[in-house]
Formats: structure tokens, C-alpha cells, sequence
């Protein structure tokens, strides 16, 4: 336990090419935030060595930058950035760590946090600060996005949480901002060669990965027939959304399983989420309810997607979903 | 389904399996193997697995000595999804059903193992060109030669035709004889002489084979012979009488999947501003083909268990449990098309198979009409003890 | 090949309440089922036991009715199931669900790998594979969607990645997490869930693991729920009216203001 406001408040900030991913930036900027209303400062992880943006991290919040020069990003880095991080923490001791939940959320931090004997509160849509007993508060859901749940660290530091990629939305930097950078060496010897990289295909042929997508446009039963689902896949095109289905159109072998959203298929949180001819079955409902905004395209008036959604349009989506592409088209040129 | 049948942990395991079996494999493929008329050898494989083919074969010969209420159960789970896989199932275990009653050890335990592993499938004939529900009149010949009975004519409409290796043939021993002189034969596929006709084109049940088996000159050892000569009929009255319960089964299953396809369709399709659900003409017909569908099954049941009970002649329940449960089927079926209307008749719905597929259910196994005669037939017998 | 598969007994239908006096969930009653993730672990097991013909022990940490969930793995095909069952137990978070499946995986003694699904349905956290390798002292791998080498000091496997797939080494004995492509769960055999159904399922409670208070149970987790409700969607829907052409002109409105597009 810290002396002053909520401590140290840690941000892995996770890279792709090089660049930090605007998630973690987003990060940055809710930690700012936390770090203000208690007197505490953040600090930006960087576990991988190529950062080019590192001055970027201060504009966003960061007081503290710390570049360490672990193995670059694309490959398999689990145990040498397991290693950095732990002994990193446990030379510094942070109060807080934040990172999004992803490939690193869920495969490295669980494994700090036994590391460092402390627990890890996964997949939060929104973190608060406590003030009375200056703590984290964590809000994650559960069963589905039905629940919500607000967890805290009773006793254990430091306090550890993965964020939903679309949880915060990257603020704007300030350009005044200065960070200290700090180099930190990673002894890569240290790493016991426990897993070894043997090969890496780069085969994913999806342009917009449904889990990381800002916008989803899906489509349910109501499209009658594979052959219509170009009509949905027009939409995600002019939008540059991804494309998912509930689980019908699977089973009847419209829709390859990758695109499915739903209990027995992917997770989703994107800022806008459009369900075309799609019932809401509670199955569905549990991949998707947690999106920003939920816009509902289906001619029964009693479909249970209304229920979570906040535009609704009871209608035929045959005419519905061409006329909402044309007017996009049109919008962009 | 609305009434509780009581059954036992071991009856809950097998229908739980059978229909995780019908739900997780069965049903992706079924449209497909209807539409392109494919005999499902990769979901027989999966159900041998699962020991589903064990189920029908007596302890003594691998299999799990299921009665013929368990061997509804199953057929009733896969029905429910899919009638051609059903009934290349169901007719598998009557193939067999004439060898477990009557065969002698020797026969059981050359084929009853292989069936239930799986590894080979059965199948029953008797019908003919000219013997459908006159089934005496057959004319496939059976003349001794020795030790082999030469055989010749020709089988038609048979289940698992030209798929199944193992056949329990009836056929003339004796012509002078009459319907005393028919005996039943096990033939094996590959049996020089033994060939197969086209593959027929039906209705429904696209995905079961259905051939003519085509005897020339084809000899059979005598160690085949199924009881004695001359038992062929009894052997083959014996058997459907303790099959046709599984017809009902099989009707009672693709019943109760339009009955479900067409209550799920009515509570989706709005018109008017609400679910045609709402509309008390639907109603009426859901509730019409939900009542008549749980009074068949409650006499399926009742006429299997009474089988199981080791009654001795159960002839007229057995007909009557086959009659009411298929022509139910054809109503159910018919009902849930009319309430998908237009989408029910199309082939990307479900139901119009289910149609298709029910109405063989009122003529294999006895035409309804030969049935009702048979009915009839014990009723009076029954009067005329009384009077 | 000794293989452990972790598996969590979770609600077979995801509609849930919360009971209005105590503010917790109200469980009672509720179907339960095998986390459907784990089978594929559960199926892996089974398939690396008849390649190597090895043996599959299934744990899971859970209320007595634990059991159903392991009689229904040895139906699929398990050897072996012990339940990890005490009410100190409850209430646990990943962490000490980890530490408990960690100290009865070190009792059973002898293991080569620990198969786990990606997530729970419930809890959805995917965290007790990682955490388990952890406490466990051995290598960790996720995501894996094929087993490509079994070796005995070494197992080669894809998984997937930002970019595609990677192929892995990694060292015995391991914990590795598996994706729904990695195969397709077979459906058990009846001889299997008749037997099954006849087992006797061992459980270990705390004492027995040698697991003290301050490890487990909301008493012992690192993290503590301290409130649960449900998600307060912003208002009701809003339906817009009109004809199409309306319709949409109005959503597009809408979508620009709060800059979703």
C-alpha cells in the first residue's frame, strides 16, 4: 500500500510496427485521468524494443516512459516479456498495471500476476478510482455481458487489470507533455528456453479483424439465404467494419464459423454494432451486448435485440440495409 | 414433450445421446444428403461409435441388449432430425431382427457382432413386383441343391439395398406349399449370383438406398437357412410385428420436429404487426398436431413396453401404434408446411422434408390399409370369442 | 502420455438472476454442463491418450455436483477424474483456483501436459491456464489450434496469432490453452456413460491438498467482487419512425452526432 493517492499506475503499451496501438493510448489517457483525481503518476511500458512514437506516449499521459528492449513485437515473446515485466515490477513497484485484453492481456499478464503473487481483474469496460480507500475499482461483465461485476484488490499489490480494447477512446495529445524516458537493459540469457519459436506463417486473410474492429455490421437468419449476405458485407465494406453472423447462418452453411459472434463463437465490444435481421437470441446477445452503440435492423417488433439496442428500426432490411449503404456511399464520395 | 414416461437413467442416457448424435451431426448434413440422395456411411460410422448400433444386438453377441422401447427411443431422437438417416438405422436393426428371434447360435454369431460394431449393415426383404402387401405371393425361388439352396427372382424396394452386406431373404422353398412353403435365407453381398438393381428415385428419405436385390442362379449355403423350411412367413409376421413399433417411432420423430419448426416459425414471422403465433387459426393447429402427436407417442410407448414386458402376441397393438403414428405424421407435417406457407415450401426450410419424408411411414411395413385389415381382423376374432 | 484436463462446471444457459436481498447471484437450480471451451481440451486429452496410449485425468474445482460434470468426461473417454471440493473453496477468483488446481495436480504427481480451454463461458477470463503454468513452474503456451509433434520431452504446436500462426516448441511437462478449430469433440459412447455413471469420483477437499485458508475461497483471492448488477443499457431503445427512405436518413443523424461513423 502506497502513501499517497493510488501510486504508481502502470500502462503496457503494446506496438504494431513499431507504432503504439491507439488501445493503448486509450489506456494512457483513462490512467491520466486516474492519475489526476488521486495524485498518483503513470507510466508507460514498452516491453518491445523499435519503439518509434515513444515521445507520443508523454503527450498522451505518460509521466514516466519506460523502454525496455525485449524482443520486437511480431513473434513469440511471452516468456522474455513475463520475464521483463515481473522483474521490472518488482524493482519499481507499481500500484497499479493496466493493459488490454488481447493475445498479451490474456497469455502474459495472468502469468505476471501469479509471478507476482496478485491477481488480475480481466476484460474491464471501466476502471474508478475509489478515493475513500484509495483503490482501484474494476467493472468487468460476466456471463455474457449480462452481469457486471465491480471487483477491487482488498489486500494485494500490485493491482492488475486487462481493458476491453474500445473500453476508452484515445484522447487528443498534448504536445507540452514531457515524459521521462527510461532505458531499462533485458538480459535475454535470463529467459530459460523453456518454448522456442520454430516457424511463423502469416496467413490471416481477414482485412478486419472481427475482435478488434471498431464497427461490426452482422447478419442473422432474416437474410433468408446465403446469397444474401452480400447485402450485409456491402455495409461493413463502405464502413470498414467487420463482418459477423449469429449463429444460424452457420449452422446452415451461409456463413463460414470465423464470423460468428456469440457464446459458442467470438466476443465482441466495438464502438458501433449493427445486427441486421437478427433476433437476439440470449446465445448472441452474450458475444455482443457490451458494444457502444447497438443499432437493430429487424421486422418483428418483438425481436429481443431491441431490448439492447439503442437504435431500432422495425423493418424490412432488404430495403433497410442497400438504403443505409447508398446514403454511406454517397457521404464518402 | 408434455407427459412424463418415466424413464430410466439408462433410457435418459441413451435418448440424451441419441440426441446429441441427431443435433450435433445429423442435422448440419441433413439437407445435404437429401438433396444430392447420398447414403450417410460417415454418420453410421459416428453412430457405431457411439455404440448406437450395439443397442438392437444382444449381450451375448457385443451388443447392449436394448428392448424394443430403447431401439424407439433412438430411432424417435434421430427421426426427429432426419427420417432417411433414421430409417437407414431402423432398417438395419429389423435386418438383423429376423436372426436374433429365429437364427440359431452359430448364425448370431457369425453376423450380430459386425452389425453392432458397425462394420457391416442389414437389411430386410420380402416385398416384390408382384408381392407388396400380398406378400404371398412371392416368387423368388429357392430349389435345395445339395448343400446350398439355389436361388432366383428378384427383391424390390429394399432398405439399405446394395449398402448393407448382410440380407434376410423370404423366399419359395416350396411353391406347392403356399405361404407354407416360404423360408427365410440370410444372403451375404458378394455372393456370386446376388446383384444389385438401380438405386431408386423416391419422395422422401433421399439419403436411405433403396434397391431391388437381383437373384440368379445364387447359391446360398444351407447353414443360412433362418429356422426351419416353411417358417419363412411366421419368421417374417413375427419380425414386423416387432418392428412396426419403430415405424411409429420414426413417425412420431419427424412429427416432432415440424411440430417444433413450425411453433419456432410462428412466434418469428410477423404479419398484421404481430407473430402469426397470435392468431388463434395457428393456434388451433399447433394445438391439434401437438395433441395428436403426444396421443401417438403415448400409444407407441405403451405398445413397446408391453413388448419388452414379454407379452406373447401383440399383433393388433403393434398395427395399431404403426397406423395412428404415421397417419399423424402426414398430418403434422402437412400442418407445418401450411404454417410456414409460403417458406415451408421451400427447400431452404426444413419442413417440406419432413412432409416428404413422413409419408413413407403409412406404406412400408404394411400399407396403413393392409394394417387397418389386420386390426380388424383381431377385433373380430376378439368379438367372436365374446359372442 | 499422462495428460490432465482441467474442466469448470459452469450454467448451461446464460440468463441469470440476482437475488434481490443478498445481491448475489442466485445459482440454485440452474442447469449445469461442462464448460463447453473445455471439451475440445477434453477431446485433445483423449485423442494424445489413444496416440500414445496414455492416460487422461480430469480435475475440476467445484460444489459437489462437480462430479456429474466428471462422470460425463470419463463418458467421453477420461481415465481418471478427481473433485476438488471444499467450501472454502468458494468464492474463489482465478488466482486461487489456479493455486488449488496447481497443488492437486502436484499431488497426482507424474504429468506430461495440462490441456485447458480458452475460457470459461461464465467467467470468461481465460485466465486459469496461464496462472495454473505459473504456479506450476512450467511453460505456457495459448491460443494452440493443433497439436503438430508429441514428443516426450517436447510437444510441437500452432497457434494462432496476430499475424496468422506460429509454430511452438515447448518443453515437458507444459500447460497449453486450445481453440475451438483444434478439433471437433467426439460424441461420448454409451458403454462409456454407462460406466461412467457407475464411477466413483474421488474429491480432495483442502486439507487433503494441504491448502491453507488464506490461499482460497474471497478470503484468500488477490481480487474480490464486491458488487454485481446488471448493465444498465442507456435508456430504452429508441425506434425511429417512418418510412425507410426516413428511417435510415434518421440513423445516419443519429450515427454522425455521436460520431460512430
Amino acid at each position: 500500500m502506497t502513501a499517497d493517492g493510488l501510486g504508481d499506475i502502470w500502462v503496457v503499451a503494446e506496438q504494431r510496427d513499431g507504432h503504439t496501438k491507439a488501445a493503448s493510448y486509450a489506456l494512457i489517457g483513462k490512467a491520466r485521468k486516474l492519475a489526476d483525481e488521486s495524485q498518483s503518476r503513470v507510466a508507460a511500458v514498452c516491453l518491445s524494443q523499435g519503439v518509434e512514437d515513444a515521445g507520443q506516449l508523454a503527450a498522451f499521459g505518460a509521466d514516466k516512459v519506460y523502454l525496455l528492449d525485449g524482443p520486437a513485437s511480431d513473434g513469440w515473446n511471452d516468456d522474455a516479456y513475463v520475464k521483463e515485466l515481473v522483474d521490472l515490477a518488482r524493482r519499481d513497484k507499481p500500484s497499479v498495471i493496466l493493459a488490454t485484453s488481447g493475445a498479451l492481456g490474456s497469455s502474459v499478464i495472468p502469468r505476471v500476476a501469479v509471478a507476482l503473487d496478485t491477481g488480475v481483474a480481466a476484460n474491464c469496460i471501466s476502471l474508478d478510482y475509489d478515493a475513500q480507500n484509495r483503490m482501484l475499482v474494476q467493472t468487468r461483465p460476466a456471463f455474457g455481458g449480462s452481469l457486471m461485476a465491480n471487483v477491487v484488490f482488498p489486500n494485494k499489490r500490485p493491482q492488475i487489470a486487462t481493458v476491453r480494447p474500445h473500453a476508452f477512446k484515445k484522447g487528443e495529445p498534448n504536445s507540452s507533455r514531457q515524459g521521462e524516458m527510461i532505458r531499462v537493459d533485458f538480459d535475454r540469457q535470463a529467459v530459460t528456453a523453456m518454448t522456442k519459436l520454430l516457424n511463423v506463417i502469416r496467413d490471416l486473410t481477414e482485412k478486419v479483424r472481427l475482435d478488434e474492429a471498431e464497427t461490426v455490421v452482422c447478419g442473422g437468419r432474416g437474410l433468408g439465404k446465403a446469397e444474401n449476405f452480400g447485402v450485409v458485407a456491402e455495409l461493413a465494406e463502405v464502413l470498414g467494419a467487420a463482418l459477423g453472423t449469429s449463429r444460424p447462418p452457420v449452422d446452415d452453411g451461409w456463413v463460414p464459423y470465423a464470423h460468428q459472434v456469440g457464446q459458442t463463437g467470438k466476443t465482441v465490444s466495438p464502438r458501433l454494432y449493427i445486427a441486421c435481421g437478427v433476433a437476439g437470441a440470449p446465445q448472441h446477445l452474450a458475444g455482443m451486448q457490451t458494444s457502444e452503440i447497438i443499432v437493430a435492423i429487424n421486422e418483428d417488433p418483438k425481436a429481443p435485440i431491441f431490448e439492447v439496442a439503442t437504435y431500432g428500426i422495425v423493418g424490412d432490411l432488404f430495403k433497410i440495409v442497400p438504403l443505409l449503404t447508398k446514403k454511406l456511399r454517397e457521404a464518402h464520395g | 414433450m408434455p407427459l412424463e414416461y418415466f424413464l430410466t437413467e439408462e433410457q435418459k442416457t441413451l435418448k440424451g445421446l441419441a440426441r446429441q448424435m441427431a443435433e450435433q451431426r445429423i442435422l448440419p448434413v441433413r439437407a445435404e444428403l437429401d438433396e444430392k440422395e447420398e447414403f450417410p456411411w460417415d454418420l453410421i460410422k459416428e453412430m457405431a461409435s457411439s455404440d448406437l448400433l450395439r443397442v438392437f444386438i444382444p449381450e451375448e453377441y457385443e451388443g447392449l441388449g436394448g428392448g424394443c422401447f430403447d431401439l424407439c427411443l433412438v430411432v424417435e431422437e434421430l427421426s426427429r432430425v432426419c427420417g432417411g438417416i433414421a430409417i437407414s438405422y431402423a432398417a438395419n436393426a429389423l435386418g438383423v431382427l429376423p436372426l436374433i428371434l429365429y437364427g440359431n447360435d452359430a448364425q448370431k454369431s457369425k453376423y450380430l457382432p459386425a452389425v453392432a460394431s458397425g462394420s457391416r449393415l442389414a437389411a430386410f426383404a420380402v416385398t416384390e413386383a408382384t408381392a407388396g402387401s400380398d406378400a404371398s405371393a412371392i416368387r423368388t425361388s429357392a430349389r435345395r441343391d445339395g448343400d446350398h439352396y439355389v436361388l432366383n427372382g428378384t427383391k424390390q424396394f429394399i432398405t439399405n439395398g446394395g449398402e448393407a452386406e448382410i440380407y434376410t431373404v423370404v423366399v419359395m422353398t416350396d411353391a406347392a406349399k403356399g405361404s407354407r412353403g416360404a423360408s427365410a435365407l440370410v444372403v451375404e453381398k458378394g455372393t456370386a449370383g446376388f446383384t444389385f438393381g438401380k438405386k431408386e428415385k423416391k419422395m422422401g428419405i433421399r439419403s436411405s438406398a433403396t434397391r431391388e436385390l437381383v437373384f440368379k442362379d445364387c447359391r446360398v449355403p444351407v447353414e443360412n437357412l433362418i429356422s426351419r423350411e416353411g417358417m419363412g412367413f411366421i419368421v417374417a409376421m413375427r419380425t414386423l410385428d416387432r418392428s412396426r413399433p419403430g415405424v411409429g417411432a420414426q413417425a412420431l420423430g419427424i412429427a416432432q420436429g415440424a411440430l417444433e419448426a413450425a411453433a419456432e416459425y410462428a412466434q418469428q414471422r410477423v404479419q398484421f404487426g404481430h407473430p402469426i403465433s397470435a392468431i388463434q387459426a395457428v393456434q388451433h393447429m399447433l394445438a391439434n398436431m401437438a395433441t395428436e402427436l403426444e396421443a401417438a407417442r403415448a400409444l407407441v410407448y405403451a405398445t413397446a413396453r408391453t413388448i419388452d414386458a414379454g407379452a406373447k402376441s401383440f399383433t393388433e397393438e403393434s398395427a395399431m401404434a404403426k397406423l395412428f403414428a404415421s397417419d399423424m405424421a402426414m398430418r403434422v407435417t402437412t400442418d407445418a408446411v401450411q404454417i410456414l406457407a409460403g417458406a415451408g415450401y421451400m427447400r431452404d426450410y426444413p419442413v417440406e422434408k419432413m412432409m416428404r419424408d413422413a409419408k413413407i411411414t403409412q406404406i412400408y411395413e404394411g400399407t396403413n390399409q393392409v394394417i387397418r385389415n389386420a386390426i380388424a381382423l383381431e377385433v373380430l376374432k376378439r368379438k367372436a370369442k365374446q359372442g | 502420455m499422462n495428460v490432465i484436463v482441467c474442466i469448470k462446471q459452469v450454467p448451461a444457459k446464460i440468463k441469470i438472476e440476482i437475488d434481490p436481498k443478498t445481491g448475489t447471484l442466485a445459482s440454485g437450480g440452474v442447469d449445469r454442463a461442462i464448460n463447453p471451451p473445455d471439451l475440445y481440451a477434453l477431446e485433445e486429452g483423449i485423442r494424445i491418450k489413444e496416440k500414445t496410449k496414455g492416460k487422461v485425468t480430469v480435475l475440476t474445482m467445484g460444489p459437489a455436483q462437480g462430479d456429474e460434470s466428471l462422470k460425463e468426461a470419463m463418458g467421453y473417454g477420461a481415465d481418471d477424474a478427481v473433485l476438488l471440493s471444499d467450501p472454502a473453496f468458494e468464492g474463489s477468483d482465478t488466482w486461487a483456483t489456479s493455486h488449488v488446481l496447481a497443488k492437486a495436480i502436484k499431488k497426482i504427481g507424474q504429468f506430461d501436459l495440462v490441456l485447458c480451454g480458452k475460457q470459461s463461458i461464465d467467467g470468461e477470463t481465460g485466465q486459469v491456464g496461464p496462472m495454473l503454468a505459473e504456479a506450476l513452474g512450467v511453460p505456457f503456451v495459448s491460443l494452440v489450434n493443433k497439436i503438430e509433434e508429441l514428443g516426450e520431452r517436447s510437444v510441437k504446436v500452432m497457434r494462432m496469432s496476430d499475424e496468422g500462426h506460429q509454430l511452438i516448441e515447448m518443453a515437458l511437462p507444459g500447460v497449453i490453452t486450445v481453440v475451438k478449430e483444434i478439433n471437433v469433440p467426439r460424441i461420448p459412447s454409451l458403454r462409456g456413460l454407462m460406466a461412467a455413471k457407475k464411477a466413483k469420483i474421488p474429491a480432495l477437499n483442502a486439507q487433503e491438498l494441504g491448502i491453507g485458508p488464506a490461499i482460497v475461497g474471497s478470503a484468500g483471492s488477490p481480487t474480490r467482487v464486491v458488487k454485481v448488477f446488471f448493465p444498465q443499457r442507456p435508456g430504452k431503445s429508441e425506434m425511429l419512425q417512418g418510412d425507410p427512405e426516413s428511417q435510415v436518413d434518421q440513423l445516419v443523424e443519429k450515427l454522425r452526432q455521436t460520431k460512430a461513423i
